[in-house]
């Protein structure tokens, strides 16, 4: 059986495509096979970030209504075979998505796939409850700032109340919290809120800080998960963030500044 | 006629919460309950005029009494209260409350069957006629921005209330974390009932429908466990020592 995975956050802009388009290929590494959807019926994106839009023939609507089968929607990924793309509709609105609809595709991705990764729109309308309906796992992610945090909360509850797993009343959805362009010299000036101030209010098991970096926007750009830019230090971060996830014991890291070189040569912290 | 787009539609369904006695039967002697229910208004006579009431046949329900439903919706009349809904009750006391356009307010239950042969057996003598229903809620995990939980009886949080959070009871309430959303405490009515958490840093506070909002109470309190109280109908709020 394949393990469903959501990202997710209520908010827009927080990196919701960049987590799923990073987690996926990291998972893919891996060796697991994985297919990632984008649920984003409407305003499709993850395609873009996958640097596959050109190839994208049929989308998971054309699947739902018949059209297409899985195979021909499905699309292989230049970087890693281990990892397929299910394309959102751009010419349709979430409203085409059925519960139904969604039951069926991530039901026949299970019998292939180890990890469904589903790519959450923003809001709590339609797109983004089909996305988290079915999840075994879910992936929060979330910027050091307040409004982030409350819609992150928000998702939390929905997640705890309105999936299948808590309609059905069994083992809950095991909450993630992935917090996303940090900047501790930012925090530490007081211009952020600190990982702390956000557990506070969240409480939730940190997978991983990602800090605020430049290459996530060139990767995002050229096309290719910021994941395989192993210099960066977003790319490392999620990195650590998946070897984290399937059990390795990983020490956190970007969360204090960095120590500069004079404080290292000097002693300092 | 036309209609204007700009007007609001004339038919709307909303969605509101209301709260309503629920009237508890222990018996069916419908003597007993008459002479009860005279005695109970009497004490109150303003709260109970014209007031709803749904009727919980739960215990007779399980204690295989037999009671026509009609019957009783005529005593409960006579006293000057409104049937509004029923709850639990065998199959023909629910279709007695249809017929009467009385709405059921859960799904039936129907683990105890009814044997109609089983003599009418006679009601104990019950002080405590109008029970009330004081179940504690526990919960253990973080309550999110947008939930809501309600309890007929205390409420204990072991988990932080997050704000846009909205926690209810008709009784205390206990946060044993950072109460951000809103707390109503003694929602019907009950001016005893008081609200305790680690860390107040609420939206909003109630105790039996006095309330004060988070720029009333935001003071020197923050960081420390506080009790919330009403005295002479206004909310006191003092750090437990």
């Amino acid at each position: 059986m394949a393990r469903i995975i959501v990202v997710t956050s209520g908010k827009g802009g927080v990196g919701k495509t960049t987590t799923s388009a990073a987690i996926s290929m990291g998972l893919a590494k891996k060796g697991h096979k994985t297919v990632v959807i984008d649920f984003d019926v409407g305003l499709r994106n993850l395609d873009l970030i996958m640097g596959c839009e050109r190839r994208v023939v049929y989308d998971i609507i054309n699947v739902i209504n018949g059209e297409a089968t899985l195979n021909q929607a499905l699309i292989k990924d230049k970087n890693c075979n281990l990892l397929s793309i299910l394309p959102a509709s751009q010419t349709r609105n979430k409203d085409a998505l059925t519960l139904e609809g969604v039951e069926k595709i991530l039901e026949e991705l299970s019998k292939d796939f180890k990890y469904i990764v589903c790519d959450s729109p923003a809001g709590i309308e339609t797109g983004a409850h089909l996305a988290m309906y079915f999840a075994d796992d879910a992936f929060i992610v979330t910027n050091p700032e307040v409004s982030s945090v409350r819609d992150s909360d928000r998702m939390l509850g929905i997640l705890s109340s309105q999936s299948r797993r808590a309609e059905r009343g069994e083992e809950p959805i095991k909450e993630y919290l992935l917090l996303s362009r940090y900047s501790a010299e930012r925090v530490k000036s007081g211009e952020m809120m600190s990982l702390d101030d956000v557990q506070d209010i969240l409480s939730l098991h940190l997978l991983g800080v990602i800090p605020e970096s430049k290459s996530v926007l060139t990767s995002s750009n050229a096309g290719t998960p910021v994941i395989l830019d192993e210099k960066s230090e977003a790319g490392q971060a999620y990195a650590d963030i998946v070897a984290r996830y399937l059990g390795e014991n990983k020490p956190h890291r970007f969360i204090d500044e960095k120590s500069g070189f004079f404080r290292k040569l000097f002693g300092g912290k | 006629m036309t209609i204007n787009s700009h007007s609001p539609p004339a038919v709307e369904f909303k969605s509101s919460t209301f709260s309503v006695p629920v009237l508890s039967l222990a018996s069916n002697d419908l003597m007993l309950i008459e002479q009860l229910l005279n005695e109970k208004v009497k004490l109150a006579p303003e709260f109970f005029k014209h007031s709803p009431v749904v009727v919980d046949l739960g215990e007779v329900h399980k204690k295989q009494l037999i009671l026509d439903f009609a019957d009783l919706v005529t005593v409960i009349r006579k006293a000057g209260l409104f049937v509004v809904g029923i709850r639990s009750g065998n199959e023909l006391q629910q279709a007695q409350a249809i017929a009467l356009g009385i709405p059921l307010n859960t799904a039936p239950t129907n683990d105890v069957k009814i044997d109609t042969k089983s003599k009418v057996i006679k009601a104990p003598t019950n002080d405590e006629f109008v029970e009330n229903d004081s179940t504690t809620m526990m919960i253990t995990k973080p309550i999110r921005s947008g939930q809501r939980i309600y309890s007929h009886g205390d409420l204990i949080v072991l988990a932080q209330v997050g704000a846009g959070a909205e926690i209810l009871a008709e009784g205390n309430i206990h946060v044993y974390g950072t109460l951000r959303g809103r707390a109503l405490a003694g929602v019907q009515g009950n001016t005893e009932a008081r609200i305790f958490c680690s860390d107040l840093q609420a939206e909003l506070i109630s105790i039996a429908g006095n309330y004060k909002i988070s720029d009333d109470i935001h003071g020197a309190i923050s960081n420390t466990p506080v009790q919330i109280y009403l005295q002479k109908n206004t909310l006191v709020v003092k750090p437990i020592v």
